[in-house]
């Protein structure tokens, strides 16, 4: 037992000695090894430590040394110092642009007159003429902000037909082009082959570029517009609307992804299509590759070659655009390919594969939520990137492709303005766009920042933000005719409308000859009447933006409308549910005349009806900024010439803008008899010409719009118990029913 | 040391046999051994290891612990910075590889003493508090790994926040000697206070390679769009002080300045604004009698009276942030803080995160030379929109400036959206503050789309045994000229079907489901025989609707695809002297719900009501055999924000000469229970989402004096 003991202990000391020279003696341990094992034994959760040091403040002020900075630098020079520095390929608005040309008069773009002999190819006249028909155009250089040339510098491919030589010397000469300065130049191509660079192939000196194709390195953020490439055919105004006709449910279609394409073999951008093969699994994976292009194809051609393009013509482009979720859209020569708008319109989510391909309008698009970003270096992990998208999301990214397409892609002329409204919102800041109102329905073009900087004050935007519009409405009521009797229907109108509980104030807008009747002569309500005499007394003034309405809605009235209470309380509880359409109570339609080829108006009592009168209706009071606005000095002088149409207008504006009908709610008989017998003298009604002006009407306006904005409804909007067989007493809106 | 000493205690069970006394000796022999053995590791082994191994544990306490490394002068210094860098470009993005969870790992360099041949640091401060916290939030996150080669991104532990007190040619050298830096790829640098005296550089100074930059005060010409990140100068005030909530809403100042290192040009035109508009401005300077320190960070002074900074900032509409020698301040944080709206007079900074912020919705940009406009410039925005931007600015401030641990996840967050932008985080989801995402709605059907006629519509058919009204329900409904499909849903697992040939004869297909189990809820399953949007959900007693009503109900349902468009109205009332919800049947005015005995939606309601119906609602109307409508209601007016709409006024379904409410319904424990449906589902939805409307839908000449046959829907029945 003892020897056990002394045999234990010696043992034991033994070992303690190897340990200590063990540690002492500093043989070092394979650190690495060690470390990571000790680490992960005894803190894993918390790898950085907790420091107990009294570590140092930030101290994030400006301080001594600054000051002495503040001092001695003024900032007017520094900025003097930046402007002058910050040139070419570093321009950006605070040094290449020259603010002050846009201060007097707005934002104004003027259009170099066109000289005898120079060749302008069809897609840069549609960009010229769009500008001209704008409502920013001047033909005065001295009020311009923005010039635009009358050069044709869309295609700077000199190998192209359309390449316009002497460019360099062409522009110098320009009297007015001051170095480019406050200058826009549109560009589609440039480069040409073997390295397609995207130089222009003259000094653009400090002018913006809205161009086709750029990438990240050439472009100048909040100077430069990334544009679509589009082609010859793309219409000027209107376009095609988007293909999604509906949603389906699983959102996969028949394709999971697919392209069709050439395959350059070599030289640049060729790469990423040359891969492809190894993603095409010619089931739900179709990606297609041709080497057939060029003449001398045969001679770059590789071992691939054949079997590629077999399978190539076994499929058809149409058919996989527009039976696929996703549309791959892989860079060509260029970073941009026709692809793209293809893929927008046909609902097809595009799978971007062009790196450092500056997306179209990406400085107010948010493209991720309409678009898959994929990187050309994992084009192996795209279809397993495309298979982890959630259904709700490609529901989504769907649905966003259609709606940018319509407002942004459709048209030569929707691109054009949205290039516009990008450098518009530059140039006044304070009012510009915020990103919602870029990115949801219906889009900037609609959404004019002028009228409000506050979203709650558009319609559109209330479910967004989680609120409701005001539960009050302005009457404005359109007065043509002389007050000479205490009988007079707007004398009955001013008082059933001031009975409405949801009646804030009445304006009366006087646009008759004689003048503004006695205060006294107006009925007592017990909401306030506003006289407005109408400036030029055209009918347009009625769609004014007058300060003086202060609710959300407006209730737009002619005199001699009949209107009880009870009707414009439903009417309005209507409004409240759909604050972006127009509710109104006589309606109209409009059809297509085969014979005549040509839009037709009728008044006629039909199943359906595409517009409602705004002499008795209840809509957003943006839309008469919208109308004032937006809408150009052709249609609206038109509108004043025929003191006529201008419900027509408003009708093609709202659905221009919401892409639905208006509503129409039940009126009482006899004010459907009143405006069908229209006999009074003064009535415009009872004109014969009124029915051939208002056809005319249409069609001039469908042809500004580029289409026909209206959509028919088969629908009106009544009471719950409307003609119920229940107790009249049961009844919220009774009136209504009563003769 | 406690811990050997439990250790020594435990020792008795490694000898157990033994006889107490000797057990006594042994345990004391063998605990002074063992505390030998770990004294000397605590004394020997330590400093040695640390010496030996770069890359050792940063588990210890004092930063002045970190391992000493000694850059030569001859080490290389990486270069500039090539301000071409994208993503594309200098980034590896192979590092970061696929994965499920689609966020990017993070690596954070072990902490280390950087001193140059003769010993001195590199940097005069050392690790800053601020960059500690910033650290250990990151490592803490789910971001971080501590493998350094599954790592995508790198996080030196070289604090370069303030580039005043960096050695530049020095620290450029430190980063360079990192295991992985190889130039500079993937590599993260955070700083605030870039440049220095005297021309003050918008970007850290510190030549980098390709790393990228986390930078406060990047101008438009040093960011790197895309590939730098843009971060706020963080004020520590922020976790100093905490202001009481204010609600946004008109304060006592207009236009409050409270830096103090305003340049005196901009002071003068500040003044001259104060003269023109008087007590609607507040300028404020730093206190004359005050010495320097943080006391004088917390106080301004105005004509010899004293405010306490922050605080004062709350009682001001907008408060200025003008430019200094740097672009970013740190005064943007305690304006935000503030609920003030900045009124950011800095041309070509770039906003923190203005990647993806929507600084429009939070802020005022005035360029420099407009600063004598400023007042009418702020005066011209409405009311809601400044109270909305106070929300909105505060908001901002919560989520990504208070702490070094919100500014460095949501630096990462950027960079994890641009890496995996299908996965990134939404517009709405960055820059809505919960109350809004709370109310707001974003309806999955957004795009305005009136659907052809041309599809159809399938009618699904809920059926249990009534063989003889489910054959006249199939008759009436196969009159109506848009169905597609008949889907009869066969809920009684005891029966089978009528063989096919008892079948009424119809000219569309025919198709019978039978189900697993009795549920209601089989009734919205997204079967994939629905190949049409619109679902016509029918019971298998509704005998009684028209082919015109039906085919006006589908018309309907094409002008509001995103709705409920049913036939029978009910309401929902609150009961004010029960305290809670009521269902309600009678004729009333208005509508809140359609019944799903008859009514038409989109089938993505079907994938939403079998798939995503929140909390246990699907089970309690499975168990309740009841109120499936009315969760169905609940479901698409929730996530549609929109009310449904009643189309034509019948009241009788079943049966000419029922009652109005017929069967079921009249029962009084019937409507208790509805009742309750709605309290359960009220609260399980945390909303009353249902919306109450006043009007139905009826054929434009529904009612009119005009000859019927001549009307698209004359066969409207009011019974």
């Amino acid at each position: 037992m003892q020897a056990k003991k002394r045999y234990l202990i010696s043992l034991l000391t033994g070992a303690f000695l190897v340990l200590l020279f063990y540690f002492g003696g500093g043989v070092p341990g394979p650190a690495a090894t060690g470390s990571r094992s000790r680490h992960g034994y005894s803190r894993p959760e918390q790898p950085w430590p907790h420091f107990s040091d009294p570590l140092q403040h930030l101290s994030p002020w400006d301080h001594s040394d600054t000051e002495e900075y503040n001092v001695h630098i003024s900032p007017r020079q520094k900025r003097d110092v930046n402007s002058s520095v910050y040139k070419g390929k570093r321009c950006r608005m605070q040094s290449c642009f020259d603010f002050s040309l846009c201060q007097r008069n707005g934002f104004k773009v003027y259009v170099y007159p066109q000289q005898k002999g120079e060749k302008i190819s069809e897609s840069y006249q549609n960009i010229l003429s769009t500008i001209e028909g704008s409502r920013f155009y001047t033909s005065d250089p001295g009020q311009a902000c923005l010039f635009v040339l009358s050069l044709d510098t869309l295609d700077r491919d000199q190998l192209s037909p359309q390449y316009v030589h002497n460019l360099k010397t062409k522009v110098q000469s320009l009297p007015l082009w001051n170095n480019g300065r406050n200058h826009l130049i549109f560009n589609l191509y440039s480069g040409t082959w073997p390295d397609y660079t995207e130089d222009l192939g003259f000094d653009i000196g400090q002018a913006m570029l809205a161009k086709a194709s750029i990438s990240t390195e050439n472009f100048r953020p909040n100077f430069d517009v990334s544009i679509p490439l589009f082609s010859k055919e793309h219409p000027r105004t209107g376009g095609d609307r988007g293909y999604l006709k509906y949603n389906t449910i699983p959102p996969f279609r028949k394709y999971m992804l697919v392209f069709k394409g050439k395959r350059y073999l070599t030289g640049i951008g060729s790469d990423t299509r040359n891969a492809l093969h190894h993603v095409h699994n010619a089931e739900d994976v179709v990606l297609l590759t041709t080497c057939k292009h060029g003449k001398d194809w045969q001679k770059h051609k590789d071992a691939r070659c054949d079997k590629d393009n077999a399978e190539y013509d076994k499929y058809d482009y149409r058919e996989m655009l527009h039976n696929s979720t996703f549309c791959l859209v892989p860079r060509g020569r260029r970073l941009g390919s026709f692809r793209f708008l293809e893929a927008l319109q046909a609902a097809c989510v595009p799978v971007m594969l062009s790196n450092g391909w500056e997306l179209p309008f990406s400085e107010v698009i948010d493209w991720n939520t309409a678009a898959v970003i994929g990187d050309e270096r994992l084009l192996l992990q795209i279809p397993s990137t495309v298979r982890s998208i959630h259904q709700d999301k490609i529901l989504a990214l769907r649905q966003q492709t259609q709606f940018l397409w319509e407002a942004y892609f459709s048209s030569v002329e929707k691109i054009v303005l949205t290039t516009l409204e990008i450098i518009q919102d530059r140039v006044l800041q304070q009012t510009s766009r915020s990103n919602l109102m870029w990115n949801s329905h219906p889009g900037g073009l609609f959404t004019l920042p002028q009228y409000s900087s506050y979203l709650g004050d558009f319609p559109f935007f209330y479910a967004k933000l989680g609120i409701k519009p005001n539960p009050k409405f302005t009457a404005v009521i359109h007065a043509v005719t002389p007050l000479v009797s205490q009988s007079q229907p707007i004398l009955k109108l001013l008082v059933s409308v001031a009975r409405s509980q949801y009646c804030a104030q009445i304006i009366v807008l006087w646009n008759c000859d004689k003048p503004l009747p006695a205060k006294h002569r107006w009925p007592a309500t017990s909401v306030p009447i506003i006289v407005i005499e109408g400036e030029n007394k055209v009918m347009s003034s009625r769609f004014q933006p007058y300060d003086s309405i202060i609710s959300d809605a407006v209730l737009s009235l002619d005199e001699d409308t009949v209107l009880s209470t009870t009707e414009v309380d439903f009417a309005f509880t209507v409004w409240q549910s759909f604050p972006e359409r127009i509710v109104g109570y006589p309606a109209r339609s409009h059809f297509w005349d085969n014979n005549k080829e040509r839009w037709g108006y009728t008044s006629k009592w039909t199943n359906d009806y595409s517009m409602v009168l705004t002499g008795a209706a209840i809509y957003h009071r943006y839309y008469h900024f919208l109308y004032t606005n937006f809408l150009p000095n052709s249609l609206k002088s038109m509108v004043d010439q025929l003191a006529n149409c201008e419900d027509i207008l408003m009708n093609f504006l709202v659905s221009a803008v919401t892409k639905l009908p208006p509503i129409k709610v039940t009126q009482k008989k006899q004010y459907k008899e009143t405006m069908m017998a229209q006999s009074s003298r003064a009535s415009r009604w009872a004109d014969p010409d009124h029915f051939a002006q208002r056809q005319t009407c249409m069609n001039k306006f469908a042809s500004w719009f580029g289409g026909m904005p209206l959509v028919h409804s088969q629908m009106r909007l009544d009471p719950v118990l409307f003609k119920d067989q229940v107790s009249i007493l049961r009844k919220k809106y009774r009136e209504i029913e009563r003769l | 040391m406690c811990a050997s000493v439990k250790y020594g205690s435990r020792g008795p069970a490694l000898i157990p046999r033994m006889k107490t006394k000797h057990r006594i000796y042994y345990i004391t022999l063998f605990s002074v051994v063992l505390l030998g053995l770990i004294a000397t590791g605590m004394f020997q082994f330590w400093p040695h290891s640390i010496e030996s191994s770069a890359e050792w544990s940063l588990d210890r306490r004092s930063v002045h612990d970190a391992p000493l490394v000694r850059i030569p002068m001859s080490s290389p210094i990486p270069e500039r910075g090539d301000l071409s860098c994208r993503m594309h470009t200098c980034f590896d993005v192979y590092r970061c590889g696929y994965n499920p969870k689609n966020k990017i790992k993070v690596y954070i360099y072990p902490l280390q003493r950087f001193v140059d041949e003769v010993g001195v640091p590199i940097s005069s401060t050392g690790l800053s508090r601020e960059y500690n916290d910033l650290l250990s939030a990151i490592s803490d996150s789910d971001f971080y790994t501590d493998d350094v080669t599954r790592a995508c991104l790198f996080i030196p532990s070289i604090d370069v926040l303030n580039q005043n007190s960096l050695r530049v040619r020095e620290t450029a050298q430190a980063l360079a000697v990192l295991p992985r830096w190889d130039k500079g790829m993937n590599h993260l640098l955070f700083n605030m206070l870039p440049g220095g005296p005297p021309d003050y550089n918008t970007a850290l100074d510190v030549p980098r390679d390709r790393a990228l930059l986390a930078g406060g005060g990047f101008s438009t010409w040093t960011y790197r769009q895309g590939y730098d990140v843009s971060i706020p100068v963080y004020s520590p005030l922020s976790a100093e002080v905490d202001l009481p909530e204010r609600q946004p809403g008109p304060r006592r100042y207009f236009i409050l300045s409270s830096q103090t290192a305003i340049h005196r040009e901009y002071r003068v035109e500040l003044e001259r604004l104060k003269e023109e508009n008087g007590e609607a401005l507040l300028l404020l300077d730093k206190c004359s009698n005050l010495s320097q320190g943080l006391a004088s960070v917390r106080k301004r002074c105005c004509k010899g009276q004293v405010y306490d900074y922050p605080q004062i900032l709350q009682e001001s509409s907008f408060c200025v942030v003008l430019r200094g020698a740097r672009l970013g301040q740190a005064t943007l944080s305690d304006v935000l803080q503030a609920g003030c709206v900045p009124v950011i007079m800095a041309d070509s900074y770039i906003l923190p995160f203005s990647e993806v912020l929507d600084w429009k919705r939070a802020s005022v940009v005035i360029p420099e030379e407009k600063l004598p406009e400023m007042y009418t410039i702020l005066k011209s925005i409405p009311h809601r929109q400044v109270e909305e931007m106070q929300r909105q600015a505060h908001w901002f401030w919560e989520a990504y400036f208070s702490s070094m641990k919100a500014i460095g996840m949501t630096t990462l967050q950027i960079i994890n959206d641009r890496i995996y932008p299908y996965a990134a985080r939404t517009y709405e989801e960055w820059n809505n503050p919960s109350v809004v995402k709370w109310s707001s709605v974003n309806s999955p059907l957004f795009l305005p789309l009136i659907p052809p006629r041309s599809p159809g519509f399938t009618a699904v058919v809920l059926t249990y045994d009534r063989i003889e009204s489910l054959f006249r329900v199939i008759t009436e409904i196969s009159k109506v000229p848009s169905l597609a499909k008949l889907l009869v849903v066969w809920n009684n697992q005891n029966k089978s079907p009528p063989e096919e040939s008892l079948w009424p004869k119809v000219t569309v297909p025919l198709k019978v489901v039978r189900t697993k189990e009795n549920k209601l809820s089989n009734r919205f399953f997204p079967f994939d025989e629905i190949e049409t949007e619109a679902v016509l959900a029918i019971d298998d007693d509704i005998i009684m609707l028209t082919s015109d009503e039906l085919q006006f109900g589908y018309e309907v349902w094409r002008e509001f695809p995103d709705r409920l468009v049913g036939y029978p109205g009910r309401l929902h009332l609150w009961d004010h002297e029960m305290g809670k919800w009521k269902y309600e049947s009678e004729w009333t005015n208005e509508v809140s719900m359609v019944l799903t005995g008859a009514a038409f939606y989109h089938k993505y309601f079907n994938y939403l009501y079998t798939y995503k119906m929140p909390g246990d609602i699907k089970n309690w109307v499975d168990a309740h055999m009841n109120c499936e409508d009315i969760a169905m209601n609940f479901l698409v007016a929730n996530i549609t924000g929109k009310a449904p709409i009643k189309v034509t006024p019948r009241k009788k379904f079943k049966c000419p000469e029922c009652t109005a409410i017929d069967g079921l319904s009249l029962d009084q424990t019937h409507m208790v229970e509805r009742s309750e449906c709605i309290n359960k589902f009220a609260s399980v939805f945390g909303t009353m989402p249902l919306k109450v409307v006043e009007h139905r839908a009826d054929p434009v000449l529904y009612k009119d004096d005009f000859p019927e046959k001549l009307k698209s829907f004359p066969n409207i029945g009011s019974l």
